[in-house]
């Protein structure tokens, strides 16, 4: 009776020590995201969203980083300021995520890098634009160009393209983005011997404009620059239009929104604005890309967020293929070494300021439709 | 020329949905001595009935606009009633303080109600009334200005009738002036209160949908900067006032406008508010806050 008893233990010890190692092998690494899934920019959010869960998805069914599943941990920073700080500090601290990924918006990015860097956990901003937020410290990436890059680009747009001489600018005062934007579009707009002769501001959550759309018409300038988020810009051309303003108003990726198109209409026909990606490209990646999107989405076209999230992703299962763990310091090191890694949005390089270069497509939106315009490669 | 009334137009019409709002908060200031702060998300329950209401009725015509603005004044007339009948009933005689705690506690639960039952995202405001432009020479004037600015002053000149030629607005003035003696004389106290709630609700409503015709972004959190302009417009004018509600709302308006179009624009709101802050030095009651003035 003693040997069978002593032998059954033995194997049951064995066996729960094998499955404690596959176990072990197969522990999921935890990824963290902060977006805004709900408020003013919940399409930011949701469509970058949509991209990262796709991303995890293909990944896991193809076996996973290192044998190791991708779990992902995901706080939503309603559109408030604030709360990304709130939100990622319990990503680290609970979750106890190896890696960020966010976010669209570079005001909310800002709040969020310095407790990422203070952590040492490596952050990927999908699309925060503004120069600033991969400035905070080493730990801090982007998958995307920065607004120097866009403001050129729109800068040279509406010189060549629009050949408009006298511009506007409607900037938001509560936004770093904006405000950063503004400035980078009128250095180059005005070195390129382009006159801005009209600069109006305007707050987060404004909903009347037409004071200073009034402004701008009587100082008779033949385009509008609106380098704001989508709510805001959709109310600005609307309001402009009640008014009988009829030139071109032209914005950057903060526009990227189908909530654009459904406020702005038909008074958004012959307005134009940068962004990161259109699903119009014929790249058979981006085909394949906005196929397995529209699959997994019900039919929802991939927006620009939509492919930088899902890139995002990508590039840091790479850096920790490459790195062989999801050690912190480890990790930043080889998210520093990306280089040529093909994703849909662009080949991505890491530069020495922890940026991406890429290049910016330009979108015509007409009768309720955003048209893909041209490319500007960098 | 042509700049200044432009700006003149646009600051009437965003000083007239100010002034409908602030018809709320010095109705029941006038009869019950306390601020309604939960009259704000009122408003914002206004626009989202209308917002669904206008779903189901033809864009684009007179008469499905005014069926959007009626269903839209009549419900919230109703929410009115019951948030006084159930939050601030229970109250009547307790201190100021715990009314007031109390009406921010009730602005709280509609804000974030609102965000579980509309959801927080902003949403598009289906235009109900036909829109067009008009031009006067250079000067363009878009049909929606017109309905805010001609449905706020008829509103206002009904309720002028309301308080000062009918029974209830007797009664009503009979309570703002000494409640204890008003029931002394027999006027029921219960009913006017009631009344003034719903009315003013109303008219919250009202500007509610009149706001998102003009701006068609709604969201559960919209009421909270139009409600304490409208707010500020009352105490401008005099709080406990009624056309001093109405002129504290369209010189707010206006002034908010005329600076956002000039080069100052980044301070539209501080420069809005040290006015306030002047007038109020001046005319410590507010530009029409006389005793002499009947209050409501």
């Amino acid at each position: 009776m003693k040997t069978p008893a002593l032998l059954l233990a033995l194997v049951a010890c064995t066996l729960s020590l094998s499955n404690g190692l596959a176990a072990r092998a197969a522990e999921p690494i935890k990824l963290g995201e902060y977006a805004s899934l709900t408020g003013k920019e919940a399409g930011f959010g949701q469509t970058s969203h949509h991209g990262v869960v796709l991303a995890l998805e293909e990944i896991n069914a193809a076996g996973g980083v290192l044998g190791r599943p991708l779990e992902l941990a995901f706080e939503d920073n309603q559109t408030k300021p604030g709360e990304s700080a709130t939100v990622v500090k319990k990503l680290i601290s609970r979750d106890k995520v190896v890696a960020l990924i966010g976010e669209v918006s570079s005001g909310r990015s800002l709040e969020a890098a310095p407790i990422a860097q203070a952590a040492h956990i490596p952050m990927v901003a999908p699309a925060a634009t503004n120069p600033k937020v991969t400035q905070t410290g080493s730990y801090i990436f982007r998958v995307c160009f920065i607004d120097p890059f866009q403001g050129t680009v729109m800068a040279k747009f509406a010189k060549n393209d629009l050949k408009a001489k006298k511009v506007a600018i409607l900037s938001s005062v509560s936004n770093a983005y904006s405000l950063g934007l503004a400035k980078f579009f009128k250095e180059t707009f005005t070195a390129g011997g382009g006159e801005v002769t009209e600069e109006k501001n305007f707050s987060e959550g404004d909903k009347d404009f037409r004071a200073q759309l009034t402004a701008v018409k009587s100082a008779g300038v033949d385009a509008v620059f609106v380098p704001g988020y989508y709510t805001e810009s959709a109310l600005i051309v609307r309001q402009a239009r009640d008014l009988g303003i009829t030139i071109p108003f032209f914005g950057g990726d903060g526009w990227e929104d189908e909530q654009l198109l459904k406020i702005g209409g038909e008074a958004l026909n012959g307005c134009y604005y940068s962004t990161h990606f259109s699903a119009e490209n014929t790249d058979p990646i981006v085909a394949q890309f906005a196929a397995k999107y529209k699959a997994r989405w019900n039919g929802e076209v991939p927006g620009a967020f939509s492919a930088l999230g899902y890139d995002a992703v990508y590039v840091i299962a790479d850096a920790i293929k490459r790195a062989g763990g999801t050690d912190g310091p480890k990790l930043r090191d080889a998210l520093a070494a990306t280089k040529d890694f093909p994703g849909v949005s662009g080949v991505t390089t890491i530069d020495k300021d922890r940026n991406a270069s890429k290049a910016a497509t330009i979108i015509a939106l007409k009768d309720g439709k955003a048209l893909f315009f041209k490319t500007v490669a960098p | 020329m042509t700049e200044f009334l432009q700006q003149l137009l646009n600051g009437l019409s965003l000083g007239a949905i100010y002034a409908l709002i602030a018809l709320g908060y010095t109705m029941v200031y006038g009869v019950l001595r306390f601020i309604n702060f939960a009259h704000s998300d009122v408003f914002m329950v206004g626009s989202f009935i209308g917002y669904y209401v206008g779903h189901h009725v033809p864009e684009n015509t007179v008469w499905g606009g005014l069926v959007v603005l009626f269903v839209a004044m009549a419900g919230c007339a109703l929410l009115g009633m019951i948030i006084e009948r159930l939050a601030y009933r229970p109250l009547r005689g307790a201190a100021t303080l715990n009314v007031l705690i109390t009406a921010i506690g009730v602005s709280l639960l509609l804000e974030y109600s609102g965000q579980v039952f509309f959801g927080a995202t902003p949403r598009t405001f289906p235009s109900v009334f036909p829109s067009t432009n008009f031009t006067l020479g250079t000067l363009v004037i878009s049909s929606n200005q017109v309905v805010v600015i001609a449905v706020a002053t008829l509103l206002m000149v009904v309720l002028e009738l309301i308080v000062f030629r009918t029974k209830i607005g007797t009664a009503m003035r009979a309570v703002s002036l000494n409640p204890k003696a008003a029931q002394l004389v027999g006027v029921n106290i219960d009913v006017v209160i009631s009344f003034t709630f719903g009315l003013g609700s109303a008219l919250a409503a009202a500007g509610g949908v009149l706001y998102a015709l003009n701006y068609p972004s709604i969201d559960p959190l919209m009421g909270v900067m139009p409600g304490l302009k409208a707010f500020v417009a009352a105490v401008l004018g005099g709080i406990g006032n009624i056309p001093g509600a109405a002129l504290g709302g369209l010189l707010l308006g206006t002034v908010e406008t005329f600076v956002n179009g000039s080069q100052w624009s980044t301070y539209k709101d501080a420069i809005a508010f040290a006015i306030l802050i002047i007038i109020l030095l001046f005319r410590p009651a507010g530009l029409l806050g006389k005793a002499s003035v009947e209050k409501v």
